[in-house]
């Protein structure tokens, strides 16, 4: 009961299921890919775990609390951040700026989240970034600045929303690194969205594949692998990934 | 040296006008069109109410250093009341809709004004010290424009400061750029709007002042003309930039100045439209402002 949960969740937007029934759950510790086509509905999945988005049915648990009705700060206050698309960071700021405003909002005093936001960009290995303007970072690090971000207040639960975006393979390696040391160092629970399945199947325990809002397949990366449920899903679609890709082994 | 300190004291009422109303566009994407009606409350705050010709002054007596503190709480009081009372229902608003909002908001505080005090301009005398010319460099200078140009740069390297180095300042730089992001963070959206309406009102005080110890007269219209040449440098400046709004101030100060010097006599009374001329010029070339703010820019 320690694991962040979303229980039979749906989503309706103006009569139209964007969620229906969707479970599941992410342990301390443990890294989860969430993959399906464009439009499957998994950042609408992410927006009702960090309280973006109310679920029409179903609830969010996290260590067996429901998180019906807080806003998405509270949400992050209880443990649980994101990242967005983009990066979103603020662009007009320095990177330590964006990490320490992080810190603010959670309620720590401003030389408790600088010491904080300084030891974070240390751990990931961009201390170097600390007085760059973030408007002015190369695509890469500007996500590892949101992720640094994100984990300002060493949250209990990450949910990363397509951080390989435009990544090179070097580039998504190094993230896939970063990404175990997230969850094997600080213990904290991953939920990986991805378009990049190959970094999915290579990195996460346990795969959750939507389609058109549902779950259509879960399991361990070598059963996701196996699936002619989640061929289809991709061929079937006009996604950006084919089915090569499922085949490229992580 | 004369139309030197001239430009630079223009420049500053401009800058600091500039500066009130870049704060809260943001922090809320509004263009506060109340802002001089502000102004001129918390000139007529230091007078009792009346429609005679002669004021009747009551906090104005004050020496300097209450008088001051006295203002600035004035503007920074009716400014955060305008966005506890008007502005907070609006925030969800489009801009245009918060914009017609501080219009009327703006009437409101006039014919208030115009109710207790009548349409007549009132001679006042506000720090009359101020008024003794000091000699700087063989030009004799009102000393009253000394301190403004000092008062500017005091308030520019303070905000600076408060901005830069302060918890508050960072959450409303934050804010400033991305409200919602910044709200998702947990920033407390409520006092930082609060905080920029308050920072904005205090600056309206000390337009109030300087205005009321140049002038001599309290006018409910007094605030209008600071309040347009402040909107047009802010955008000139890039709407969203601080410094670009500070330093269209004082460009549109130091033209206005200069067109006053070069323009022949028969041309002077149209100043103000060859300064427009100018701002026209300026704007063809550099749509954007001399200093977009910087997530507005294409990244390269």
């Amino acid at each position: 009961m320690n694991d962040l949960r979303a229980d039979q969740v749906s989503v309706a937007f103006a009569g139209l299921k964007a969620l229906s029934r969707v479970d599941l759950a992410v342990a301390p510790g443990r890294i989860v890919g969430l993959i399906g086509p464009n439009g499957a509905g998994k950042t609408t999945l992410v927006n009702v775990l960090t309280g973006f988005q109310a679920a029409t049915e179903g609830a969010v648990l996290m260590e067996g609390q429901s998180l019906a009705g807080l806003k998405p700060h509270e949400v992050r206050r209880r443990g649980i951040a994101r990242t967005f698309q983009g990066g979103r960071l603020f662009r007009d700021l320095t990177v330590i700026d964006n990490l320490e405003v992080t810190g603010v909002g959670l309620g720590q005093s401003r030389a408790a989240s600088i010491a904080e936001a300084e030891a974070m960009l240390d751990w990931i290995g961009i201390a170097h970034l600390a007085g760059r303007i973030a408007g002015a970072l190369p695509y890469t690090d500007e996500r590892r600045v949101a992720i640094g971000r994100a984990l300002i207040g060493r949250p209990r639960f990450l949910l990363l929303d397509e951080p390989a975006a435009g990544m090179s393979a070097q580039e998504a390696a190094d993230l896939s690194a970063l990404i175990r040391r997230i969850a094997g160092e600080m213990g904290c629970g991953v939920l990986l969205i991805e378009h990049n399945v190959g970094l999915v199947l290579g990195l996460c325990d346990h795969i959750v594949v939507l389609d058109s809002g549902a779950v259509i397949e879960t399991g361990p990366p070598e059963v996701i692998r196996a699936s002619e449920k989640v061929r289809h899903a991709y061929m079937g679609s006009a996604a950006d990934i084919d089915l090569p890709v499922l085949e490229v082994e992580a | 040296m004369q139309v030197v300190f001239d430009a630079l004291s223009l420049g500053s009422l401009y800058a600091l006008g500039a500066l009130g109303i870049a704060l809260i566009f943001g922090v809320m994407r509004l263009v506060n069109f109340a802002h001089g009606d502000v102004i001129a409350f918390c000139v007529f705050a230091l007078l009792w109410p009346s429609v005679d010709a002669v004021a009747i002054v009551f906090a104005g007596n004050l020496p300097w250093f209450l008088l001051i503190p006295f203002t600035l709480a004035v503007g920074a009081g009716l400014s955060v009341l305008s966005e506890a009372l008007v502005f907070r229902r609006f925030r969800r608003a489009n801009p245009a809709t918060m914009m017609i909002a501080s219009f009327a908001l703006g009437f409101v505080i006039r014919y208030f004004l115009l109710m207790l005090f009548s349409s007549r301009p009132k001679s006042i005398s506000l720090l009359p010290g101020l008024s003794q010319p000091v000699e700087i460099l063989g030009a004799r200078i009102p000393l009253l424009q000394v301190i403004t140009i000092l008062v500017t740069l005091a308030v520019l390297v303070g905000l600076t400061a408060f901005l830069r180095r302060t918890r508050f300042g960072l959450e409303m730089r934050a804010a400033a750029e991305n409200f919602t992001m910044a709200r998702m963070l947990g920033v407390r959206a409520n006092r930082v709007i609060m905080g920029a309406f308050a920072l904005s009102g205090a600056l309206a005080g000390a337009i109030a002042l300087i205005l009321g110890s140049q002038t001599g007269t309290a006018n409910i219209m007094m605030g209008a003309s600071v309040m347009l040449m402040a909107f047009i440098a802010t955008v000139i400046g890039g709407m969203g930039s601080l410094a670009g709004a500070v330093i269209a101030g004082f460009a549109l100060g130091a033209v206005a100045t200069v067109m006053q010097v070069v323009l022949p006599p028969d041309a002077r009374a149209f100043r103000d439209a060859f300064v427009y001329g100018a701002v026209i010029l300026v704007l063809i070339f550099r749509p954007q402002g001399l200093l977009a703010a910087r997530g507005t820019k294409e990244r390269v």
